[in-house]
């Protein structure tokens, strides 16, 4: 949800006018994800909350999303490098998701999974694009990939997603490090860029609802309209 | 009433049925309570055409005097296998290269940079020499190329 409405952000913003196609299509699809999870998370608390009460009327603290994610807009390398690894932690989080003991979670992973492949495809096809590219593109390409890096730990902590992998819904994200990251390498090595050594500082909190500034203004813009007018319908 | 409701054109891509295009996946008529559930099923996860689909079930089924529950069903998911060759020659006509046979897991390995050299034909003069020029084209299920023989550009349905 969140990153949906961040690449949303690009329609109108990217360089050509297929990638506002592109970029709002994939953001069509991580929306469309979200909505078919929510109902399900509000049957299973015993809350009975409505996709729109996930999406418009929680806090900030209340999100479980990663820092990455929510991350301020950079230029197009920056979108492509953070596409690329999300991308490539969805395909193999949703091909183990796939198999989960919980229907609803095992066809919503099995109908995303064909989705996140393509949106790998395309974050893929850019990145060697643009590294094998100018001298340019080659250099803010590499810029790229060291500014996501403190963001890519986070990815795969299993702080929050142990009780769910223990019951065979979910999956541990740290057994998925080391396929994602075959992944990129291949991706990285064909673009001819350098994959940069991991940081020494990494951001942490978003599964526990810790949020890093840019959080509560991208809320603020996201669900300004259904707090203003509570109840309202079109 | 089945025909009614297989009738029902794709909001975005009017010249193919909900039925040709394979997202119906069941019509089951209750003659006593005049009552129809129909379950179908979406072409991506975000797909925007679904609740227009679904009110134009509706009416239909309120035409002939039933009222419709329309269920979405998530699994198995859609492919474009499932696509009819009633639904694929309307395409065609319609200026839209049908998709190709779906292939099952993925398609290139991890660097897919063959993705333009798949041989997708013309919808207008048949040439095979056509070249992708978009990932993304007009809706989320179609993707946009040129024809380097007539040097028309096309949409194409991408397999999935």
């Amino acid at each position: 949800m969140v990153y949906a409405q961040r690449l949303a952000e690009w329609m109108t913003n990217a360089p050509q006018i297929e990638e506002d196609m592109a970029l709002g299509n994939i953001a069509l699809d991580l929306l469309g994800q979200a909505r078919a999870l929510y109902p399900h998370v509000g049957t299973l608390d015993g809350t009975g909350r409505s996709e729109d009460d996930f999406a418009m009327q929680r806090d900030e603290r209340e999100w479980r999303n990663v820092h990455l994610v929510e991350q301020e807009r950079g230029d197009f390398a920056d979108e492509m490098a953070r596409l690329l690894w999300f991308s490539a932690r969805q395909v193999e989080l949703h091909a183990r998701l796939a198999d989960s003991a919980d229907p609803v979670v095992a066809a919503v992973a099995a109908k995303a999974l064909k989705e996140v492949r393509y949106h790998l495809d395309h974050a893929s096809l850019w990145v060697v694009r643009l590294g094998d590219g100018t001298e340019e593109s080659r250099r803010r390409m590499q810029v790229a990939l060291e500014r996501v890096t403190p963001y890519l730990a986070e990815l795969f902590d299993d702080d929050a997603a142990v009780a769910a992998a223990d019951a065979g819904v979910g999956v541990l994200p740290s057994s998925l490090r080391d396929a994602v990251r075959r992944r990129i390498e291949a991706v990285v090595a064909e673009a001819t860029l350098e994959l940069p050594e991991a940081s020494t500082w990494h951001a942490r909190g978003g599964r526990s609802g810790i949020h890093s500034r840019p959080m509560g203004y991208l809320l603020a813009e996201m669900q300004h309209i259904a707090r203003s007018h509570p109840g309202a319908t079109w | 009433m089945a025909e009614a409701i297989s009738g029902v054109p794709d909001p975005e891509v009017p010249v193919i049925s909900i039925a040709d295009l394979g997202i119906l996946r069941a019509v089951e008529v209750d003659e006593q309570a005049h009552a129809v559930t129909v379950t179908i099923t979406p072409t991506y996860s975000g797909c925007p055409a679904m609740e227009a689909i679904a009110s134009r079930i509706a009416f239909e089924a309120g035409r002939l005097g039933y009222s419709a529950d329309v269920v979405t069903q998530l699994s198995p998911p859609w492919t474009t296998d499932w696509m009819t060759d009633d639904g694929r020659a309307a395409l065609q006509r319609f200026g839209i290269a049908p998709p190709g046979p779906a292939q099952a897991g993925e398609r290139h390995g991890p660097v897919a940079l063959q993705l333009t050299r798949r041989l997708v034909a013309c919808p207008r003069c048949g040439s095979t020499d056509t070249t992708e020029i978009a990932h993304f084209g007009s809706t989320a299920c179609k993707a946009l190329r040129r024809c380097d023989a007539c040097l028309e550009p096309f949409d194409e349905f991408k397999a999935l």
